[in-house]
């Protein structure tokens, strides 16, 4: 008798290590990404409620981040079932960008930069997942990678988000949907670099970033940025592989020189 | 089988082949007809749903400016004078303002909004908020891109500003709902500035009120 409920501890002890075990899971995915290529199958934060709350603690703290600017996280545009613009002889947005992606993780990571992606694959994750993955990181900024319909053939623009209006709320939390709002000025700074060492590669490109409402960068609690190259209706998709290399190097160089001015804007409360 | 019953056969058979072929272009001509008179039908309902505006002769005469792409910068709005007879009332001016700019410039490779994008609808608010509902077109045809979709809004909030300036704001619609995106970059969500001045005091007998027409969207009256 003794014997069976010593083997009865014995298996509920067990059976509780086993359950106790995955309630884990969860507190680690909150963990900021240490490595430098994250799979998309274990998102940091995978909605924007997760995002936000993960978040009031660290972008829109008083004190400044110990380790300054070490991420940048890549967002190659568009993809699964949505191609973005797609020109005459077949190309598509979604996959040039994502090829553009490798190129320009391997510029910024010879720069000393950890980069996650938005996407690896052919998939479509939501403006507010894309935003997400940013919005958990610490010390990072944002890049989302696309290529126009029009425009001058082998030029490059970079857009920050225009002005947001400001937000009426008493308790001084700043809502999801305008999580760039503190971040605006920054976002200039780091496009105005970026958008200078597109210039000297690019002929024709402008010299400083330009504003426009674009709707990935709204909820993004990071310094964010666009960067569109012209564009999909090139004859041949070699001359815009050909760009990929100083595209690369322009937003590895601009991280780089915006690293010194990154300073995490103090924001009472948060995001709500 | 007998040779009557093989000859009823055979002569039965050649009449059912002359009966086709004298048939069959006639079914043909009437399925096409058909299928014209169905396509001719959306056309028409589309075209109904917009309630082209009608021009009144007795609106005076006034040079407006309208914003299309320009032909030596790229991915730039220039203004295009134009001689329209425009309306006194913001909403109706608004509207013929707009269709100018939809129907494009003499030059197509520079118009800014797809040639098949109709105005559904324009309401305009008291506090100068204008709502501009465009057929679907609008999304659909657009190419693609920060920048193609910013000089296609753009364009439309430009000319707004230079020939309505009852207007301070513009929110746009497709197809009466709010959209996430114009083609997948420029967000629709809010509303854009239209103009950063004060806006002028609307004629008593517009009254801000958003169309004549019954069945739109009217603001309540406010008493003093």
């Amino acid at each position: 008798m003794r014997f069976l409920s010593l083997i009865g501890l014995l298996s509920a002890t067990v059976l509780s290590a086993v359950f106790v075990s995955p309630s884990q899971t969860p507190s680690q995915a909150q963990q900021p990404a240490t490595g430098t290529s994250p799979s998309p199958a274990t998102p940091v934060a995978t909605s924007p409620q997760g995002a936000a709350a993960g978040s009031v603690a660290s972008p829109f703290g008083a004190q400044a981040q110990p380790n300054g600017l070490n991420i940048v996280v890549l967002d190659p545009a568009h993809g699964g079932t949505d191609p973005g613009a797609r020109g005459t002889g077949g190309i598509r947005e979604s996959e040039i960008v994502l090829d553009f992606a490798i190129q320009v993780r391997r510029a910024l990571e010879l720069q000393g930069f950890q980069v996650v992606q938005t996407r690896q694959g052919n998939e479509d994750p939501s403006f507010d997942d894309r935003s997400a993955t940013a919005n958990a990181q610490r010390g990072a900024v944002f890049v989302t990678l696309h290529i126009s319909s029009t425009g001058m053939q082998g030029t490059a623009r970079v857009y920050v988000n225009s002005d947001l209006p400001p937000v009426a709320d008493s308790n001084g939390l700043i809502p999801w949907d305008r999580a760039q709002m503190p971040f605006l000025g920054l976002s200039k700074t780091f496009g105005d670099l970026v958008q200078g060492f597109l210039a000297q590669r690019f002929k024709g490109s402008p010299d400083a970033a330009q504003t426009a409402s674009v709707r990935q960068l709204r909820t993004t609690a990071a310094p964010a940025i666009a960067v569109e190259i012209s564009s999909v209706t090139v004859e041949n998709r070699a001359d815009l592989d050909r760009m990929a290399p100083g595209v690369a190097d322009a937003i590895a160089r601009g991280a780089a020189a915006f690293k010194p001015s990154y300073v995490v804007p103090t924001v009472t409360g948060g995001l709500r | 089988m007998t040779p009557r019953w093989k000859f009823l056969f055979v002569s039965g058979f050649i009449f059912a082949l002359l009966a086709a072929a004298i048939y069959f272009p006639i079914l043909r001509r009437r399925v096409k007809r058909a299928a014209k008179m169905q396509q001719q039908s959306e056309e028409q309902a589309r075209r109904e749903l917009a309630q082209p505006i009608t021009i009144n002769p007795g609106d005076p005469r006034v040079k407006a400016r309208v914003f299309w792409a320009s032909d030596t910068i790229d991915s730039t709005l220039v203004p295009v004078t134009v001689e329209l007879p425009l309306s006194r009332d913001p909403v109706l001016r608004s509207k013929q303002v707009l269709n100018t700019l939809l129907a494009g410039p003499v030059d197509a490779e520079l118009r800014t909004l797809p040639p098949d994008a109709l105005l559904l609808a324009f309401y305009l608010l008291p506090d100068g908020t204008a709502i501009a509902d465009f057929s679907e077109a609008l999304a659909t045809s657009v190419p693609s891109g920060i920048v193609s979709e910013q000089l296609a809004v753009n364009s439309i909030t430009r000319t707004l500003e230079a020939n309505v300036p009852q207007v301070q704001r513009l929110k746009i619609l497709i197809h009466g709902q709010e959209v996430e995106t114009l083609a997948g970059h420029l967000d629709l969500t809010g509303t854009f500035v239209v103009s950063t001045k004060p806006a002028s005091p609307a004629p008593a007998s517009a009254a801000l009120t958003p169309d004549k027409t019954p069945g739109k969207l009217a603001q309540p009256e406010r008493k003093p």
